[in-house]
């Protein structure tokens, strides 16, 4: 069965009653899988309760695919067990590094787009592709160094990795948002360069200033609504390439259900005005 | 160009310059190290560990309040990163950490409350299996039942600890409930089990420790008897089997050819 899904919440344990109650029309909901890698109890149960009521997303933070080596053996079984169970519409991953030599860096880290690195990224999706039995996503990472090395833009290197693996891509928007001020360079120009046709999902999320360098410097920290400025580019990204699967984002400083559903609403009309257009 | 390998000499280099927070940079990460976004990442890193040991030892933190906490954390984390990436199962070994750590010294019952936090982890995460009803046991011959063997349920999790009433302070501090009743200073064990989807728990003396301990060894009903009266020669076989039953301590019991 196909789901054709729309807009979706990421899912937080405070909201599972609320989630699992909500009836809104063509409502999904994403999951970092690796907190659902558990032998059995509680968690499993709530996942597959929700699962029982609407279409899942596992968004992964931590199979490493930029790191150099293979995805972890015994971690892609675990994900495949997962993905068994609740049969996810979508997958994704990030294009970051976090687990490296036998230890697990909690966060999602940067590297040289070089042609070296394209090959292995390339290679550790169609492994992970290979082990799942589907077409995973990747995400476009938020920047804050100023790395040397860089062979290929990071929409160029995108486009290669998925014509190479046949992966498709996740557009995090608020990272396009945020890597653009901290970079310095036009986040609506990098919008209309990355490749529309391979995207499977967006992404949209808060940011914040980071708490010590001020405006300088912005950080993906998901703990406030959705920038006007995000809602923006991904209305322009919309109008470009068409209606797809968005999720809101929202880990921090959680707010009531009701509210991040009216933010997953606005992204909801934002889709149905492109579908409107199209018919 | 850049030489083959050059993709993990830089993950080698950012790695050790992520945690190595009080040494010069290498040469190859000087200027990232010196951009002031690098604490970005240094900061993510950290305030991941730390917030995931928080969270996986709540009775703790509640005792040592979150500033103590957080700083104990982060000596610990710089020294141990997470081996897998879910952060459910860090800080396996942190109650050992807490028994060599120089600030816990004035505090001997908290490796033992760490311990019992760990048990509720490992007890929530734990396979989803049947639990032995008592009235299974209560059709059994007698004859037999000596020679059969109980088997520990999955969620099961026992601890003896000799040092101090760990399961009073524990039970006290896994809720925010507030008890003034003086604690009567003295060895304790506990039991935590999960039946169905929710962890509970109980006091457990010495013997029914070393009754559990026998039956996770593989061990005949007489020598965990056995291992119980060891420890206690008055202790009611019949009322202890029935507490670990209700409790839901095992999944399953079987004769010695099984």
């Amino acid at each position: 069965m196909t789901t054709f899904l729309t807009a979706g919440l990421g899912l937080k344990p405070q909201h599972f009653d609320a989630a699992l109650d909500c009836g809104s029309a063509g409502l999904w909901f994403e999951v970092h899988p690796e907190n659902y890698m558990v032998a059995g109890g509680p968690r499993l149960a709530w996942l597959e309760a929700i699962r029982g009521k609407h279409p899942i997303s596992l968004h992964g933070v931590a199979l490493s695919l930029a790191a150099d080596t293979e995805p972890d053996a015994a971690h892609l079984r675990r994900l495949a067990e997962l993905a068994r169970r609740v049969e996810p519409a979508l997958v994704s991953e990030h294009l970051a590094w976090s687990t490296w030599r036998g230890a697990y860096h909690p966060d999602l880290l940067p590297f040289p787009r070089s042609t070296e690195a394209l090959a292995r990224i390339a290679d550790n999706i169609a492994r992970t592709q290979d082990a799942l039995q589907r077409r995973i996503a990747i995400e476009n990472p938020s920047h804050y160094l100023k790395l040397n090395g860089h062979d290929w833009s990071e929409t160029d290197f995108l486009r290669e990795l998925a014509r190479r693996s046949g992966c498709g891509l996740l557009l995090d928007v608020n990272n396009v948002h945020v890597s653009a001020h901290n970079m310095v360079y036009s986040a609506a120009d990098y919008i209309d360069a990355f490749p529309g046709d391979a995207v499977m999902e967006i992404h949209l999320a808060g940011h914040s200033q980071d708490p010590n360098l001020g405006a300088a410097l912005l950080v993906d920290s998901h703990d406030a609504p959705v920038a006007p400025a995000v809602w923006a580019l991904y209305e322009r990204l919309v109008r470009r390439i068409g209606a797809r699967p968005t999720l809101i984002e929202r880990d921090d400083n959680l707010p009531a259900f009701d509210l991040l559903l009216a933010e997953r609403d606005r992204a909801a009309a934002v889709l149905q005005e492109s579908l409107a257009e199209v018919a | 160009m850049i030489a083959p390998g050059a993709l993990s000499r830089f993950q080698d280099d950012f790695a050790h310059a992520l945690i190595a927070v009080d040494e010069a940079p290498l040469p190859a990460m000087a200027a990232l190290v010196r951009q002031p976004a690098f604490a970005v990442y240094r900061n993510t890193v950290a305030k991941a560990c730390i917030d995931a040991l928080q969270a996986n030892y709540p009775a703790v933190n509640r005792l040592v309040g979150d500033e103590w906490m957080r700083a104990a954390a982060a000596v610990y984390a710089r020294n141990t990163l997470p081996g897998l990436p879910m952060l459910l199962g860090y800080g396996a070994d942190f109650a050992d950490f807490l028994a060599h750590f120089e600030p816990a010294a004035e505090l001997p019952y908290l490796p033992g409350v760490a311990r019992l936090d760990r048990c509720w982890t490992e007890a929530h995460v734990a396979a989803t299996e049947d639990r032995l009803s008592p009235a299974s046991i209560a059709q059994l011959a007698e004859g037999n039942f000596y020679r059969m063997r109980l088997q520990p349920h999955a969620a099961a999790r026992w601890v003896w600890c000799a040092e101090a009433p760990v399961w009073t302070i524990w039970s006290r501090n896994r809720t925010d409930a507030e008890d003034e009743i003086d604690i009567d200073w003295r060895a304790e064990g506990a039991l935590l089990t999960r039946p169905r989807d929710t962890v509970i728990w109980r006091a457990l003396d010495q013997a029914g420790c070393a009754f559990l301990d026998s039956c996770a060894a593989g061990g005949t009903i007489a020598e965990a008897t056995q291992a119980a009266l060891d420890v206690d020669r008055n202790t009611d076989l019949s009322r202890l089997i029935t507490t670990l039953l209700d409790a839901g301590a095992f999944s399953s019991i079987r004769s010695e050819e099984q």
